[in-house]
C-alpha cells in the first residue's frame, strides 16, 4: 500500500453538508403524520409514588396516549445489565417508567403522545402524581456512613460493588519505604453535554413490516439488537439509524434510555411516526453524568524519589442505577498507574448508590480521575522531598525499551492491562521544551516582583484505547457510479470517520478520499458490530476497513492479471487506474474493472465493453467456485486487547489571588496515538478534549442541593467554556506505532481531556506557592480559589 | 392552553412567506418545523448556546428567544441562505472547511450566522476581537481554536482567492 492519503490533513467529506445547513440530525427528520412525545419526570430525588391520575391529561384535546408503567405490559422490564462483573454484587438498572419509587430528579414517570410537542407538554402538566418523600442520599461520603438511609431498600450500605485489584506486595513496599505521603482527592460530577441533545424518531412501516428508529445513539447496532428482543420482533424487522449526531462524548451510549424503549413502542402501538426530542433542562437532569469520585490515596517512595507503591481506596458515585456496571471505576483503577513503573499497587473501589442521575462513561471514562490521583501523588512526592517535579517523573517513567509492559491488572475488556508501545520520556521532554520549562522559573520570579502569579503544570497519562470485541466493514466498488461505497456500523458524532476511513480505502484502491462514501450508524448496512466508545472506532473499524479494502484490491489485481496476462503482484493502483507495473498502457480505470468483475456483464461504457472481450473464455461456471461477483469484500477486525495511547501536557496559567480568576497563558499537548491517519482530525480531537478538561477544572459542575434538587439546569448554571476561556493549544505528535493492529494506530478521541484537571491543579499550586496552596479537588471556581489563598496563608 | 393563531408575513432567505401560526410558536420551531429549514439548530432553547442564531434584518438573533409572530414584516436569513444551492460556498464556509473549524457540525450554523455580520463590521479582525465575537456561541467539539483560524482565513481570502488544500 502506498501511503498517499494516510497521514495527510485531508479536508473532510462531511463538511459541506454541515456548512450549508443540510446535515441530517435526528430532530431534522419529520415523517409525515408524526405525533410528538413528552416525558413527565420526577420532581423529587427519592420518593414513593402513592397515586398517579392521568385522566385530565388523557382528555386534553390533541392528546393521543398517556402511559404510566401499567400500560407498558411486557416491555416494563429493567434495562439490561450490559457489563456484568463478579464484583458487582448489587446491580440495579432502571425501568422505562417508575412504578413504586423514584430515585432521582428527572426519572421518567409518565409518557405522553400528542399532536404536537406543546400539547404533549401541556398534558404532562395535567398529570397528578402523589409522592411520599423519602430521605435523599446525595453526598458520596455520607452515602456510605453508618445509619445513612438507603437508595435501594435491598442494597445494604448503598454499596453496589467492591472491587479490589493488587499488584506486588503493597504492605511490604510501604513498610520498607523511606517516606509515605497521603491525600484525600475529589473530582466533582460533570457531563458530556453535546450541543445536540438526545432525540428519537420511530416509525413502523406497514409495507416493509419494519420498525425504523432514528436515534442519537453512539451504538445503533447494540440498540437494534436489544430493541428487537424487547419488542419481540425479529432483528431484521428493526432498523436503527444514527444519522448525523451532534456530539456524543459517551453520554449518548446507553442500553437503554427510557425514551429508546417508549418512542418505538408508541410507533408500533399507534401506527404513527413518533418524535421525541429532549430539551436542555432534561438533558442536564436526566441524561447520564460522570466524574464524581473521592479517593483516599497514599504513595510509598525512597528518598531519591523512586516510587515503591501506591494504595488507593475510593468511592465512585454511581447515581441511582448501574447500567454500565463498574466500567468507570475499573478504568480509574487500572489506568491510575499511568506512565509510571508501579511495582506494588493496591486499589479498592466502592461503587455507591446516590439519588442522582446514573453515571456512565463520559470522555475520559474514569481516566481523568485516575490521572488526577496519580499526578497529585507524584507532585506530593516532589514537593515533600524538595525534588524537581519533572525529575521525579523522568525517574519513574517506564522506559521505551521496556515494552510490552505488563501493569499486572485486568482492564475493562477483561484482557491484561499490557502497554504495547510508547515513549513517555520523549513526550515529556517535548512538552517541557515547548513550554520552556527551563526558562519558566526566571519568568515566574520576574512576574512575582510585579505582583503577578503565574504557575506551570505538567501531567502525563496512558490511555487504553481500541478495545474489542470487533467491528466490521464492507467495501464495494460501484463501477457505474464511479464511487467506492463502504458500510460500517459505528456511530459517528463529529470524529470525521467519513474522511479518515476514506483515506485508508483511497490508499489501497488508488482513488481519492472524496470518491469514497462511508456509511456510518445504519443497522441495515452492517449486521454485526458494537459502537463508538472507548476511543475505538479508528482502531477497530479502521483496521476492518483496511482489511476489506485490501481484499478488494487483491480481487481487482487478480482480475487485472487475467485481463492483461500479468503477474498479480505486478498490478498497481493509482489515480483511479489498475495497471501493469512499468506498462501503464496495460490498464483500466478501477471502475471498469468493477464492471467486468460482475459476470452478468452489463458493460456500461466502451472501455468496459472492450475489457470484457479481453477475458478468456473459461471452462466451468461464469463465476468460478469460491469467488463472488463484483469488487467487494467484508472483513472484521478483532483486537487481542486494548492498545495504549499516551500523552504529556504542560501549561502556564496566571491566577489573580484577589479575584480567584485563572487565565491560561500557554498550553502544549504532546500526543501519541501511534500512526496518525489524519493529523488535522487528531489535533481537533485533542483541542476539544482539552477544552472539556478546562471546563471540568474550572467551570463545569453539576450541583445538587441536600434534598437532591439539581441546581445546574441551564447553560447559565452549567458553564461550558467559551472562546474566551479556551486558549490556543500547541499540538505535537510522538508516533509509537501499535504492534497490535496492521495499521499501527491507537485511539485518539478521549485523550485530550484526561490530564487537564491534574495539570491545572499543579499549575495552581505552583502559581500560588507563596500562599501555600495545595489543590485537592476539582473543579474550582474563583470563590474556591480565593478560599484556598485565604486558608493557605 | 387553547391556541391563538395569527397570520405572519415575512421574508426568509429572500422569499416571501405567509403562514398562519400559533402565537406561542418560537421562531426556531417556525423555521425548522413549519418551513423545513432544519439548518438552524436548537441546542438549549434558553438563549445561551447560540446554535439557533439567524439574521433578523441583518443582525444576529437567537431564534429560540423570539416568537414567529414577532418577526412579521421583517427579513430573516438562515444558514441555508448563505450559499445558493449548488453555488460556491461563502468564504466563511470555505474557511471553516479548510481550517477544520467544525466537527459534529451542530453548532456550526449558529457560528456562521454570528460571524457573517461580524466580518462585515470587522474586515480585518484581531484574535481578541474574533474571540469576543465567538464568545456568545458554544461549541463542544473544537475548543474554538480552529474557528478563530477560520475567521482569520476568511478575512484574508475575501481579498485574495485561496489555494485549494488536499
Amino acid at each position: 500500500m502506498t501511503t498517499r492519503w494516510f497521514g495527510q490533513p485531508v479536508r473532510r467529506n462531511e463538511d459541506e453538508r454541515f456548512l450549508t445547513g443540510h446535515g441530517n440530525y435526528v430532530d431534522d427528520i419529520n415523517p409525515p403524520g408524526s405525533l410528538h412525545a413528552a416525558v413527565l419526570r420526577s420532581p423529587l430525588a427519592h420518593a414513593r409514588i402513592t397515586r398517579i391520575d392521568v385522566e385530565a391529561a388523557r382528555t386534553l384535546p390533541g392528546v393521543v396516549a398517556v402511559w404510566t408503567w401499567q400500560e407498558l405490559g411486557d416491555v416494563w422490564r429493567p434495562s439490561p445489565m450490559v457489563v456484568p462483573n463478579d464484583a458487582l454484587t448489587h446491580p440495579r438498572t432502571q425501568y422505562p417508567l417508575a412504578r413504586d419509587t423514584v430515585n432521582y430528579v428527572g426519572e421518567a414517570v409518565a409518557f405522553v403522545v400528542a399532536q404536537d410537542r406543546s400539547i404533549a407538554e401541556d398534558a404532562c402538566d395535567l398529570i397528578e402524581v402523589d409522592y411520599e418523600p423519602l430521605p435523599a442520599v446525595i453526598d458520596l461520603e455520607e452515602a456510605v456512613a453508618e445509619g445513612t438511609p438507603l437508595v435501594h431498600e435491598d442494597v445494604p450500605g448503598n454499596v453496589a460493588a467492591v472491587l479490589t485489584q493488587q499488584v506486588g506486595d503493597v504492605e511490604r513496599a510501604f513498610a520498607e519505604a523511606d517516606h509515605v505521603f497521603e491525600e484525600r482527592l475529589y473530582l466533582e460530577r460533570s457531563a458530556g453535554q453535546p450541543m445536540e441533545t438526545r432525540a428519537i424518531v420511530a416509525q413502523w412501516d406497514d409495507i416493509e413490516r419494519v420498525l425504523t428508529m432514528w436515534d442519537t445513539t453512539q451504538a445503533p447496532l447494540s440498540i437494534r439488537n436489544g430493541l428487537a428482543v424487547l419488542l419481540g420482533l425479529p432483528e431484521n424487522a428493526v432498523r436503527v439509524v444514527a444519522p448525523d449526531v451532534g456530539g456524543g462524548f459517551g453520554t449518548k451510549i446507553m442500553m437503554f434510555y427510557p425514551e429508546e424503549v417508549l418512542v418505538p413502542l408508541a410507533a408500533l402501538r399507534l401506527h404513527r411516526p413518533i418524535k421525541w426530542a429532549e430539551d436542555r433542562r432534561e438533558h442536564l437532569i436526566a441524561s447520564n453524568h460522570e466524574r464524581g469520585q473521592v479517593h483516599y490515596a497514599s504513595i510509598a517512595v525512597r528518598s531519591d524519589g523512586t516510587i515503591l507503591g501506591v494504595k488507593d481506596v475510593f468511592l465512585h458515585d454511581a447515581g441511582a442505577y448501574t447500567p454500565y456496571g463498574i466500567v468507570v471505576p475499573i478504568v480509574t483503577s487500572t489506568q491510575l498507574p499511568g506512565p509510571y513503573r508501579l511495582p506494588n499497587y493496591f486499589s479498592e473501589s466502592r461503587t455507591v448508590y446516590t439519588n442522582r442521575v446514573p453515571v456512565t462513561p463520559y470522555r475520559g471514562a474514569g481516566r481523568p480521575h485516575g490521572c488526577f490521583v496519580m499526578e497529585r501523588l507524584v507532585d506530593l512526592v516532589a514537593g515533600e522531598l524538595g525534588m524537581d517535579r519533572a525529575e521525579v517523573r523522568f525517574k519513574n517513567f517506564i522506559q521505551p525499551d521496556e515494552f510490552p509492559w505488563d501493569v499486572g491488572l485486568t482492564f475493562q475488556d477483561g484482557a491484561p492491562t499490557r502497554y504495547d508501545s510508547g515513549n513517555y520520556p520523549e513526550g515529556l521532554r517535548q512538552a517541557l521544551d515547548a513550554i520552556d520549562y527551563q526558562g519558566f522559573r526566571q519568568m515566574q520570579e520576574g512576574l512575582r516582583k510585579q505582583g503577578r502569579y503565574v504557575g506551570l503544570g505538567m501531567a502525563s497519562y496512558v490511555e487504553g484505547t481500541g478495545i474489542g470485541p470487533y467491528e466490521g466493514a464492507h467495501v464495494r466498488v460501484d463501477g457505474t457510479a464511479r464511487r467506492v461505497v463502504v458500510a460500517t456500523c459505528v456511530g459517528t458524532q463529529g470524529q470525521g470517520h467519513q474522511t479518515s476511513f476514506a483515506q485508508i480505502v483511497a490508499d489501497e484502491l488508488g482513488v481519492r478520499p472524496d470518491q469514497v462514501e462511508i456509511t456510518t450508524g445504519d443497522s441495515r448496512s452492517m449486521n454485526w458490530g458494537s459502537g463508538t466508545y472507548a476511543s475505538r472506532s479508528a482502531v477497530v473499524t479502521g483496521n476492518a476497513v483496511g482489511s476489506a479494502s485490501r481484499a478488494v484490491r487483491d480481487k481487482a489485481a487478480a482480475l487485472a492479471s487475467e485481463l492483461f496476462e500479468a503477474n498479480p503482484d505486478d498490478i498497481e493502483f493509482e489515480d483511479e487506474r489498475v495497471f501493469v507495473k512499468g506498462s501503464p498502457e496495460f490498464g483500466l480505470p478501477i471502475w471498469d474493472i468493477a464492471v467486468v468483475a460482475n459476470p452478468i456483464r452489463y458493460a456500461y461504457g466502451t472501455q468496459a465493453e472492450q475489457a470484457i472481450r479481453l477475458l478468456k473464455t473459461r471452462e466451468g461456471p461464469p463465476l468460478p467456485e469460491g469467488t463472488d461477483p463484483g469488487l467487494e469484500a467484508r472483513k472484521y477486525f478483532s483486537p487481542p486487547q486494548a492498545t495504549f495511547a499516551s500523552g504529556n501536557h504542560a501549561a502556564i496559567v496566571e491566577v489573580d489571588p484577589e479575584t480567584g480568576t485563572v487565565s491560561i497563558l500557554k498550553y502544549v499537548a504532546v500526543h501519541d496515538c501511534g500512526r496518525v491517519i489524519n493529523p488535522m482530525i487528531v489535533e481537533g480531537q485533542v483541542h476539544g478534549g482539552v477544552a472539556q478538561g478546562i471546563g471540568g477544572s474550572f467551570y463545569e459542575r453539576l450541583v445538587y442541593d441536600r434534598e437532591g434538587q439539581p441546581l445546574s439546569t441551564t447553560f447559565l448554571d452549567y458553564l461550558i467554556p467559551t472562546a474566551m476561556e479556551v486558549p490556543e493549544i500547541e499540538c505535537r505528535h510522538v508516533e509509537t506505532p501499535s504492534p497490535l493492529n496492521p495499521l499501527g494506530i491507537k485511539g485518539a478521541g478521549e485523550a485530550g481531556v484526561i490530564p487537564v484537571p491534574a495539570l491545572m491543579a499543579q499549575a495552581l499550586d505552583d502559581a500560588l506557592g507563596p500562599f501555600n496552596v495545595r489543590v485537592r479537588e476539582m473543579p474550582l471556581n474563583p470563590g474556591e480559589i480565593r478560599a484556598l489563598v485565604r486558608d493557605g496563608l | 392552553m387553547t391556541d391563538t393563531r395569527r397570520t405572519v408575513r415575512l421574508t426568509v432567505n429572500g422569499e416571501d412567506v405567509e403562514q398562519e401560526v400559533p402565537v406561542r410558536l418560537l421562531l426556531s420551531d417556525f423555521l425548522r418545523a413549519t418551513l423545513g429549514l432544519t439548518g438552524t439548530h436548537v441546542g438549549c432553547e434558553h438563549g445561551v448556546c447560540g446554535c439557533c442564531t439567524v439574521l433578523l434584518d441583518g443582525e444576529p438573533v437567537r431564534s429560540c428567544l423570539l416568537f414567529a409572530v414577532q418577526t412579521a414584516g421583517h427579513e430573516i436569513k438562515t444558514v441555508e441562505g448563505l450559499a445558493p444551492s449548488g453555488g460556491p460556498l461563502h468564504p466563511l464556509q470555505s474557511a471553516f472547511r479548510e481550517e477544520h473549524a467544525l466537527q459534529c457540525g451542530f453548532c456550526t450554523p449558529g457560528f456562521l450566522m454570528t460571524l457573517v455580520p461580524f466580518m462585515q463590521d470587522h474586515p480585518d479582525p484581531t484574535d481578541t476581537e474574533i474571540r469576543e465575537a465567538l464568545s456568545g456561541n458554544l461549541c463542544r467539539c473544537t475548543g474554538y481554536q480552529n474557528i478563530v483560524a477560520a475567521v482569520r482565513r476568511a478575512a484574508q481570502t475575501t481579498q485574495q482567492p485561496e489555494e485549494a488544500a488536499p
